[in-house]
């Protein structure tokens, strides 16, 4: 019961926190979409690192280090400490002054207005949005799993707040953050629930090492020691393809559509700079702890049914119980700082991308465009909910679409790159890839349900001298030549098209070129 | 040749991440407790930030701050 009382305390914070930006907005686009512009190097900081984070930093890397191991740790987070700020610091910091001197809040007007193009720039906002959709529903999904969790009953692990109810609680207190508050409401709230989350594996780790029975170090040297249990704490299971193909999969950040409008929103480009150094300590900070707390979770329990609830269970185990509310709502904190500006992102892509570029505003003007927007917000939550009711036994499906989805953002940053840096790139050439990109994630998606583990889908030769170039691996993902993951293939088959169509197709006016690009 | 040294940088911090040599390794392990494989990357995460200091430092993209007091012009429509 304490849990639960501290984390609707915490929700009721969060909701309050809105209600305080609401008065502080304005009436217009820009204000609702990006502040105004205005966020300071401490807020941009806090607010772009809850935008990456989802609740998979917290119980996604402790149930995969518990079924994996360390490993998880190299695979997902250093490379994400490499790869992220430096796509900050190049693309980042380009998007914000292109968009501070044209005024675009969206990945796609950019693109429009640098290709001089108009139904391309719709393509590549509905690929946006189709990868960005489950990704939403996922998060009210993971409120409503972490929740039913949480207030869960020690002794007979029946859930106080439902899983339906959890649902309902994360999509109500996001929609009124977002829906009343706009950007700056979503950056506020993002200061307490990133130092919430921040703070988390610490304390859980501190916490936790006072009631465990053994210490860390025998646990571990435990693990060691057993040949059914080394691969845990070193990394003989985990093939070094998959490893390295990993490093690009981060790539897919800066393509967020959330990730972008973040960009947009800073009020100095000095901003960056605090960010891209703190943001590796930071993911540190987070994935440090929660995949030691995974390991240790199978040292200490054992086989639990469950894996992804192994953090939970550890909570419940070894913390009090006033704690681990607290410590619950930094989960929760991880859910709803990224799920508000997915859904925020989703707004301003539809309110500005569609409902804008095709006459809304010049029929409606500025304030009921903020209106469209608010609608938009609950309409897309209560669809969200409604279909995390009703698909909850298939969210394996939802959890592949993100996979996706990670690996189709990561495969659309040559297309950004090349708006940035290449002069000579075409309206063609984004399309190209665009549509390469799409089509490989449906032909995967075909694949991987029509197929068993095991089967060879494409490969070069026959007999013992065959060269597998796309086969399921054991999970049965569908994986490239010598098991490296598809994001490799993805990412330099839609280079390759950015590059090869816009030398076939002639560049954009002159003016253009110069507007973008200095002499 | 500072543009290149930093190149090199950001290639040898790429580089470091592939860690084969501690791919079977669980020991020895840091503090007692830490598996080095862990250790390691821990400490990769500290390097990649000390590169973005040094890329901030050194690599700072140019003439991007002329726009923080700028208005925006609005886009063009292409329609």
């Amino acid at each position: 019961m304490i849990p639960v009382v501290v984390i609707l305390v915490y929700l009721a914070v969060i909701a309050f926190i809105g209600s305080m930006a609401w008065r502080r907005g304005k009436e217009n686009t820009e204000d609702f979409f990006l502040a105004n512009r205005s966020i300071g190097p401490i807020f941009f900081f806090l607010s772009i690192f809850a935008t990456n984070m989802t609740a998979f930093a917290i119980l996604g890397s402790s149930g995969q280090s518990y079924r994996q191991g360390i490993g998880i740790y190299g695979l997902m987070a250093s490379s994400s400490s490499f790869v992220i700020p430096l796509t900050l610091f190049f693309i980042g910091t380009r998007l914000w002054a292109i968009g501070k001197k044209f005024g675009h809040q969206t990945q796609v007007s950019f693109f429009r207005d640098r290709w001089e193009c108009n139904h391309i720039g719709t393509v590549i906002f509905a690929l946006s949005a189709a990868m960005l959709v489950p990704y939403m529903i996922i998060s009210i999904m993971g409120g409503g799993t972490v929740l039913a969790g949480i207030s869960a009953s020690p002794e007979t692990h029946e859930p106080l707040i439902p899983y339906e109810w959890g649902c309902a609680i994360v999509a109500v207190v996001v929609t009124l953050n977002v829906f009343l508050g706009g950007m700056r409401g979503t950056v506020w709230v993002n200061i307490l629930q990133t130092i919430l989350f921040l703070c988390f594996g610490a304390v859980a780790l501190a916490v936790i090492s006072q009631k465990l029975p053994k210490s860390f170090a025998d646990y571990m040297s435990g693990l060691a020691a057993d040949e059914k249990t080394r691969f845990l704490v070193t990394r003989e299971k985990m093939p070094p393809q998959a490893f390295w193909s990993y490093t690009l999969i981060p790539l897919s950040s800066i393509m967020f559509p959330h990730m972008a409008i973040m960009c947009f929103s800073a009020r100095r480009v000095s901003a960056f700079k605090q960010t891209v150094v703190l943001y590796p300590i930071a993911i540190l900070a987070i994935w440090l702890p929660c995949v030691f707390l995974g390991v240790l979770g199978f040292a200490a329990l054992g086989r639990i049914p469950d894996p992804d609830g192994v953090l939970l269970r550890m909570l419940q185990t070894y913390a009090p119980v006033w704690l681990a509310g607290i410590l619950g709502a930094g989960i929760i904190s991880a859910v709803m700082g990224s799920d508000a500006h997915q859904v925020l992102a989703l707004s301003t892509m539809f309110t500005k991308d569609v409902f804008a570029h095709y006459g809304g505003h010049e029929k409606f003007g500025e304030r009921r465009s903020v209106h469209f927007a608010r609608g938009f917000i609950v309409v897309v939550t209560v669809i969200a909910y409604l279909v995390a009711l009703a698909l909850k036994e298939k969210q394996g499906i939802f959890e592949i679409a993100v996979r996706y989805a990670f690996s189709g953002f990561a495969a659309m940053s040559p297309v950004m790159v090349a708006a940035l840096f290449w002069r000579r790139s075409t309206k063609w050439g984004a399309l190209a890839a665009t549509l390469f990109v799409a089509a490989f994630l449906v032909w995967t998606a075909l694949m991987q349900t029509g197929h068993k583990a095991g089967d060879v889908l494409w490969q070069l030769g026959g007999g013992k001298d065959a060269v597998k170039i796309f086969f399921l691996n054991p999970r049965g993902d569908v994986a490239f030549w010598n098991g490296f993951m598809t994001v490799v293939p993805m990412v330099l088959g839609s280079a390759i098209c950015v590059a090869l169509f816009s030398w076939l197709t002639p560049p954009p006016s002159q003016p253009t070129i110069a507007k973008y690009f200095d002499a | 040749m500072k543009k290149l040294l930093l190149f090199l940088l950001v290639v040898l911090v790429y580089a470091a991440h592939q860690d084969v040599w501690n791919w079977r390794k669980a020991g020895p392990m840091l503090f007692g407790f830490l598996p080095v494989g862990l250790a390691y990357h821990a400490a990769y995460s500290i390097a990649a930030a000390l590169m973005m200091a040094i890329l901030v430092k050194c690599a700072w993209p140019k003439g991007l701050d002329k726009h923080e007091t700028a208005s925006p012009e609005p886009p063009q429509s292409h329609s």
